[in-house]
């Protein structure tokens, strides 16, 4: 990296970070072996995933349960054993091809209902 | 026009203080330093300052609360001595590398043990290499005139290094001298407003301090220290004009006494200086060609400027306050003598004195030249002076 | 206004996602369910640990609110700084608004190397809330025992041996000890129970003046459990009554939760495996000795605050 990484006239001084909350470039979705999937049919929206998933990896939209953020997620599993209605399967990476997921990790079988009240 | 007051170096650093009027002090209580914060916290108490004290419970809570103030964007002073600088010393280090100028006084005492209260150089010398400023001062009015500019150098944007001012314990603290000082709204405009790099408070635009720093960008960071503390120099040297026109007292890295066609010359820091000077005055009544230099400016180290001022000389005697134990000599021999080589073969002895407030006198330092003269030179290891046998 | 979550979930995440805790730690968790209870300006100290590691390893930073790490013993010295200088500029009129500070150390940080930083802080009366996230350990250096680690658990300067069963003494009362300061406000939490929780900072924010909280906080590489059960092991431990979800305001005690049925703290031990020499059948002892201390706390607890179940009212 230090070929790239800018010399020392170059950077802040005294190693303060001027950037905040730049870690989002860093992407800890690498370490997972095992990624959450959502069954939409079955989410409650209750959102005790998104209050407990220690990398704020849970996507909420409108007070609903989005998906995940694989950029970010360790696929640690804390959201689907925390769930209270099984709604968030782990499924091995390398079997990742053998499920219909969006990208946001939302299975094609339980499309999102979307919302048809206004 | 002058403002003569009869002040002690405690009172004269407290009254620096008070007029510059910086936003934290944080300080806990040490001999000799004490009633330098105390005459402050009575500025506080009668509301001449707009100052916020931070009395905490250990000069480590001081320091770490000074670099708190400090990268928060306030302007921070503080004091201390010996075992408080010591308890203070992982923060040091991390005032030096968060690149925060702090102004600190150390008011110098030996380091225990055994305990000691009086005065030598250990302390701040211990600390020569943590990134800070070093200014010594050799009486009451240099306090007073070392503290002022000091916190212009510490803020300079090209500097932003942490800045001790030290003096000597007792011996200068504790002793009443003359000492002219300025009018309050002089040093309010010389000191000006600080304006900090890096603020924590501005909450629009956060920033992180104290990352985990690891072998990609550590060494950058230190770089950047490095040339903060040779771009110091010019800084330290234009800051030492100005308020030479704004008082007077003009400063450079150090001060040369009767140097110009001296054949012998002794240095030496704070107090000492002006023994030494006193012990010239008498030996060139008998014609002996003798002078002092008073190093005020230890960090950063004036080299080539030092080298300059005394390779005219025959020899020099390097007076170390503080005992190097490496079982040669003290620090500033140690510097002095790296500072020559290979620019002048001129011979350097070595002497340790002082240790523990062991007096030292213009005799003493006559002998220090009569050794030079007869070429007795201790130019392997220090000659203690004073020490009983 | 209870708490909800959906009202959360619409605030801006102030810990950004990309920190290096580890896949299923709890210890994050807690940091981050703290965050959620910040509404405004902010300052954020942190004592040298996991998770000031994980979050600002250069020259990335997950904090998007002023962070300062400046060692491991004086995240309360370092912030009672930042807090003075507010006050100071503030009265100068050289800075203007409101603003909240809060330090964070872990259990070593706090019970063991920080413990005079921080009891100097609450005594000088600074306007600070102290967050003592307790995973029990020194888990950055690999796991060493600290003043808070539980008895008998093995780790790695207390190992559990052929003669010598993991640490000898049991955890002293950190939140007692704070409280006996005289503070406006000192609590005990679990992320678990993320209403209590969150509730307790956002009431500790609004109280003028020192408050602390101490959260247990999981480390399942040094409690040895499953990353997935990083929550359940903090609850059970609420439910065994090892640790009391609790509230000192103004010197007043107030029991937060009761266990309908408190578990034995077999119950917790024995799913972790920090304590598995402890199932050994000749440690029944230490086990009835663990208990009987657990319930003897609970009852001084219990004591102290009338027995009486009260919710957190925020
Ligand atoms: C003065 C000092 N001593 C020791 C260390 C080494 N050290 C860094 S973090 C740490 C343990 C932190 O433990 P804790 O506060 O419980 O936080 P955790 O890592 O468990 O989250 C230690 C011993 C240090 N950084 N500074
Ligand atoms: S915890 Fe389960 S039910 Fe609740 S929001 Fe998450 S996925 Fe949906
Ligand atoms: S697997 Fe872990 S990191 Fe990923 S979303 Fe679930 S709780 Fe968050
Ligand atoms: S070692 Fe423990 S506390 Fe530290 S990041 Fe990993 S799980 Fe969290
Ligand atoms: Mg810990």
């Amino acid at each position: 990296m230090s070929d790239q990484a800018p010399g020392w006239k170059d950077l802040p001084i005294g190693g303060v970070i001027d950037h905040a909350g730049n870690s989002f470039e860093y992407e800890t979705g690498d370490w997972r072996a095992a990624r959450p999937t959502l069954d939409k049919n079955k989410c409650i929206d209750c959102l005790q995933c998104w209050v407990f998933c220690p990398d704020g990896s849970i996507l909420v939209e409108d007070e609903k349960m989005a998906g995940f953020d694989y950029q970010h997620c360790k696929g640690c599993g804390i959201c689907a054993h925390t769930c209270p209605v099984d709604a968030i399967e782990m499924i091995s990476e390398e079997k990742v091809g053998e499920v219909e997921i969006d990208e946001w990790g939302v299975k094609k079988s339980s499309p999102p209902e979307k919302g048809d009240q206004g | 026009m002058t403002n003569m007051r009869a002040l002690t170096g405690n009172e004269a650093g407290a009254y620096a203080i008070k007029q510059i009027d910086p936003d934290v002090v944080p300080a806990y209580p040490i001999t000799p330093q004490t009633e330098l914060m105390q005459t402050f916290a009575q500025y506080v108490a009668d509301g001449v300052v707009q100052t916020e004290m931070i009395l905490v419970e250990s000069e480590h809570s001081a320091m770490s609360a000074a670099v708190g103030a400090s990268a928060a964007g306030a302007r921070v002073m503080s004091a201390t001595s010996a075992n408080g600088l010591a308890l203070m010393w992982e923060i040091v280090y991390i005032a030096s590398s968060s690149r925060l100028p702090i102004v600190l006084a150390v008011v110098n005492r030996a380091l225990s043990g055994p305990i000691n209260i009086h005065c030598d150089h250990a302390d701040s010398m211990g600390c020569r290499d943590a990134g800070w400023i070093q200014i010594y001062g050799e009486n009451p009015q240099e306090v007073y005139d070392n503290m002022i500019q000091a916190v212009r150098i510490a803020e300079n944007k090209n500097v932003l290094l942490p800045v001790m001012t030290t003096h000597d314990g007792f011996i200068i603290s504790h002793t009443v001298e003359r000492v002219d000082v300025l009018e309050d709204d002089q040093v309010k405009k010389f000191v000006g407003q600080y304006s900090p790099r890096y603020p924590l408070l501005d909450t629009a635009h956060p920033v992180t301090y104290g990352p985990l720093d690891l072998q990609d960008y550590y060494f950058e960071h230190k770089k950047q220290q490095a040339e903060a503390m040779k771009d110091a120099k010019k800084v330290i040297l234009e800051v030492g004009a100005e308020y030479g026109k704004l008082s007077g007292r003009s400063y450079g890295f150090f001060d040369e006494y009767q140097t110009e066609d001296a054949e012998y010359i002794v240095i030496a820091l704070g107090s000492t200086a002006g023994t030494a000077k006193a012990a010239v005055d008498e030996m060139r009544e008998r014609g002996q060609k003798v002078g002092v230099i008073k190093l005020r400016v230890f960090r950063p180290f004036p080299a080539p400027e030092l080298v300059k001022a005394i390779s005219g000389a025959k020899a020099v005697a390097v007076l170390d306050r503080s005992e190097g134990f490496n079982a040669v000599a003290g620090p500033v021999f140690s510097e002095v003598r790296s500072a020559l080589y290979r620019k002048s073969d001129i011979p350097v002895s070595a002497y340790v004195y002082g240790l523990g407030g062991r007096d030292i006198t213009p005799e003493m330092i006559s002998g220090v030249f009569a050794d030079l003269k007869s070429g007795r030179l201790h130019e392997e290891e220090a000659f203690h002076l004073g020490l009983r046998e | 206004m209870a708490l909800n979550l959906k009202e959360l979930s619409k605030k801006p995440e102030l810990l950004s996602p990309g920190h290096r805790a580890c896949a299923g730690c709890g210890s994050v968790i807690a940091i981050r369910q703290a965050l959620m209870a910040v509404e405004g300006p902010v300052v954020v100290g942190f004592a040298t640990g996991c998770m000031e590691v994980s979050t600002t390893i250069y020259p990335y930073t997950s904090w998007r609110i002023p962070y300062i790490h400046d060692a491991f013993e004086n995240a309360a010295a370092t912030i009672s700084g930042v807090e003075t200088a507010f006050r100071s500029l503030k009265k100068q009129g050289k800075i203007k608004g409101d603003m909240k500070f809060i330090a964070f150390g872990g259990d070593g940080g706090t019970y063991d190397i920080g413990l005079q930083s921080l009891s100097g802080a609450l005594e000088r009366g600074h306007d600070f809330l102290y967050i003592c996230y307790n995973n029990g350990a020194y888990m950055n250096t690999g796991i060493q025992r600290s003043s808070a680690t539980p008895f008998c658990a093995a780790t790695t300067t207390s190992p559990a041996g052929e003669v010598v069963p993991g640490k000898a003494q049991f955890p002293k009362d950190l939140t007692a000890i704070v409280a006996a300061h005289h503070v406006p406000y000192a609590a005990q939490a679990s992320p678990h129970n993320w209403r209590d929780y969150i509730g307790k900072v956002k009431k500790a924010l609004a109280i003028e003046g020192p408050t602390f909280i101490n959260v247990i906080a999981s480390c399942f590489r040094g409690w040895r459990t499953e990353p997935t059960t990083s929550i359940d092991i903090v609850k059970m431990a609420v439910e065994t009554c090892f640790w009391p979800l609790y509230e000192v305001e103004n010197g007043e005690y107030k029991l937060n939760y009761k266990p309908k049925e408190k578990l034995p703290i077999e119950e917790w031990i024995k799913v972790q495996g920090r304590f598995k020499h402890l199932l050994d059948e000749k440690y029944k002892p230490l086990r009835e000795e663990f208990q009987a201390n657990v319930d003897q706390e609970w009852a001084a607890l219990l004591e102290k605050t009338g027995d009486q179940v009260q919710k957190v009212a925020v």
